[in-house]
């Protein structure tokens, strides 16, 4: 297996140039098989699981539940519209990025760099509107984590341990935010530098800007970020259309989820919501 | 870089004696076969050590490539037709006479002898940097060497550049593009027939290649239609020198003219963008238009929208105003 591809530079010097395609196919397959073993998991470890633990249903009507609304927002419009029109541009970059390489040719390269472009502007917008609009630590992992990690996967290996029920964003949903972000991170940093490699309005193109190393250096970069984002769009697409978690995905369409599963999966004291407001 | 040294690395040769036996070979290597016509692009890459193949499959030995046949639909041309028996065809003097204008400019006679219109069509860009082994985008890098501040880019392209801006050198292909043909391409699978406009490709598509031939493809012949046959067509070939030389820019034209005004007209530039480009703009400006000396100069002007020369090639714009405003007086000659 190759994982770099290399080149020589005018002095006959050997240079990084890219990922190989190598990665890119490991990356696809490493998807792959992760949903192929969730979805073995999910049918037969997890009514294992659920019958152990059965009984602890939620409480719907009484005590602090009681002032729980019909309906709870998970996520406001400006975050909605960040996270489709995320979604749009990220796919037209795998899509552009990557269906040529494996055969499927048409003019990519505009359709690409203007998706990079829009999906820039959109994580900037986003990280103005979490830090001040949103509760920005939500989303992040802390030193607490690491308990109730513990304390997670001890009970699916079949423990009988407490698990506290989620806050407003369950542990795997914020580990994958954060791959999203280094991920985001490295493709959109070298992604704005490999401007100059190509045409546009927005940089005079300037091959001679970094040494040929530091170029490869770039290219690599982008390639193992993107090669990352195929594995974590697979998985996330997986989950969003799978039934268990198309409560989830509505939220992210409609804005809101409802009551019962509010209840059934989040800690009140973790996600506080009150009746007027729907969140606090 | 690579340094020419007349002895090229070792191949095997295979000489088959027809279609199907090369069709056979290509499939069998794949990737790593080469595809021998007349040589002329051929040898420089394998002399060069630049392009290195393990097998070569040379089509010389096959008749049924090399023949001409009319019909009343038109004209089909084997890929291994000498571009001179080309030029001399009775048929493709009469009504194509634009081919065999296009086929007379190529190189010097002694290669006209030995190049083929098959090979012509399909030769690879003459960029140097990429010729001599420079590890450019065209040759799987990632940069584009005749594109960088310094480079010295007097014959590339002005239009259509994707990162790469080599440029098409067939002087065949504007005519053939300009009469609507149509190239026959074979493989292990069978055989499809692709328009000369889709024939080639850009860089914004595919980088490392010129047309859309891949491992295991044989072009093996050429189809004009009868559609433009005995129109008023105009070629010129613009070069730093009259023989031997390729193209800084050309134009082929095939026009349809009634009463002095054009009914259609097709208009093909070459050596300006990294394939063959049709100027429909132009061709649509033109159509149901006397020809007039300020239509021309009209034309001229819609041809040179949107060029964008590099730092040594900006002559090409007046040269690609200059071949679209002289090939539109033609259409009126």
């Amino acid at each position: 297996m190759e994982f770099f591809q290399w080149g020589s530079n005018p002095w006959g010097q050997e240079i990084l140039i890219r990922i190989s395609m190598d990665i890119l196919y490991l990356a696809f397959w490493a998807g792959i098989a992760f949903i192929l073993f969730h979805l073995i998991y999910a049918a037969v470890w997890v009514p294992k699981l659920v019958r152990a633990h059965a009984g602890g249903g939620a409480d719907v009507g009484t005590g602090e539940a009681a002032h729980v609304p019909e309906k709870i927002t998970r996520h406001t419009l400006a975050a909605r519209a960040f996270h489709w029109i995320m979604a749009a541009s990220m796919l037209a970059l795998l899509i552009t990025g990557f269906f040529p390489l494996v055969g499927v040719e048409f003019p990519w390269l505009t359709i690409h760099w203007v998706s990079g472009v829009l999906l820039t502007v959109s994580v900037l917008y986003h990280i103005v509107h979490a830090t001040f609009f949103l509760d920005f630590w939500s989303i992040w992992i802390g030193p607490s984590d690491i308990k109730e990690a513990v304390q997670r996967i001890k009970r699916q290996l079949g423990q009988d341990v407490e698990v506290k029920k989620h806050p407003k964003y369950p542990l795997d949903h914020r580990l994958y935010h954060l791959a999203v972000t280094l991920a985001g991170f490295a493709v959109i940093g070298t992604g704005l530098v490999m401007l100059f490699r190509i045409d546009t309005p927005l940089v005079t193109k300037n091959a001679y800007l970094l040494a040929d190393e530091t170029w490869g250096l770039v290219y690599v970069l982008h390639g193992l970020g993107s090669a990352l984002f195929v594995m974590l769009t697979l998985t996330h697409i997986y989950f969003a259309v799978r039934p268990d978690k198309i409560w989830l995905t509505k939220s992210m369409l409609f804005g809101y989820v409802d009551r019962e599963h509010y209840l059934g999966h989040h800690d009140p004291k973790r996600w506080v919501v009150t009746r007027e407001s729907g969140e606090e | 870089m690579a340094v020419i040294r007349d002895n090229m690395p070792a191949f095997e040769l295979f000489q088959p004696a027809s279609t199907d036996d090369a069709l056979g070979l290509l499939n069998q290597y794949g990737a790593e076969a080469w595809v021998l016509a007349g040589g002329l692009d051929t040898w420089d890459w394998l002399k060069d050590r630049v392009k290195r193949p393990s097998v070569v499959v040379d089509l010389g030995k096959i008749p049924s490539l090399r023949e001409i046949q009319a019909s009343g639909t038109g004209l089909e041309i084997g890929a291994m037709t000498p571009l001179s028996e080309v030029v001399r065809h009775a048929a493709v003097q009469e009504q194509y006479q634009l081919l065999a204008d296009a086929a007379a400019v190529v190189a010097s006679p002694q290669i006209r002898n030995q190049g083929t219109l098959g090979g012509n069509v399909s030769q690879d860009t003459r960029c140097w940097y990429y010729r001599d082994g420079w590890n450019c985008y065209r040759a799987g890098g990632n940069i584009c060497y005749a594109d960088t501040p310094t480079a010295m880019n007097r014959e590339h392209c002005v239009l259509g550049a994707s990162r790469c801006v080599a440029v098409n050198p067939s002087d065949t292909a504007p005519a053939l593009m300009a009469l609507d043909a149509q190239m026959v391409v074979r493989n292990g699978s069978g055989e499809r027939v692709v328009d000369a406009a889709a024939f080639f490709v850009g860089p914004e598509v595919d980088i490392e290649r010129m047309t859309v031939l891949e491992p295991g493809d044989l072009l093996t012949a050429v189809r004009i239609p009868s559609t433009w046959a005995g129109a008023r067509f105009y070629f010129e070939k613009s070069r730093d020198r009259q023989v031997w030389d390729f193209a800084l820019g050309s134009v082929a034209s095939a026009a349809k003219v009634r009463d002095g005004a054009i009914e259609d007209i097709r208009i093909v530039v070459n050596g300006m963008a990294p394939t063959p480009v049709r100027l429909t703009a132009v061709e649509d400006e033109v159509r149901g238009q006397t020809v007039t000396d300020s239509l021309a100069e009209q034309a001229g002007q819609i041809a040179i929208r949107g060029v964008k020369p590099l730092a040594h090639n900006g002559y090409k714009v007046s040269l690609l105003k200059n071949l679209v405003i002289r090939s539109i007086r033609g259409a009126g000659a």
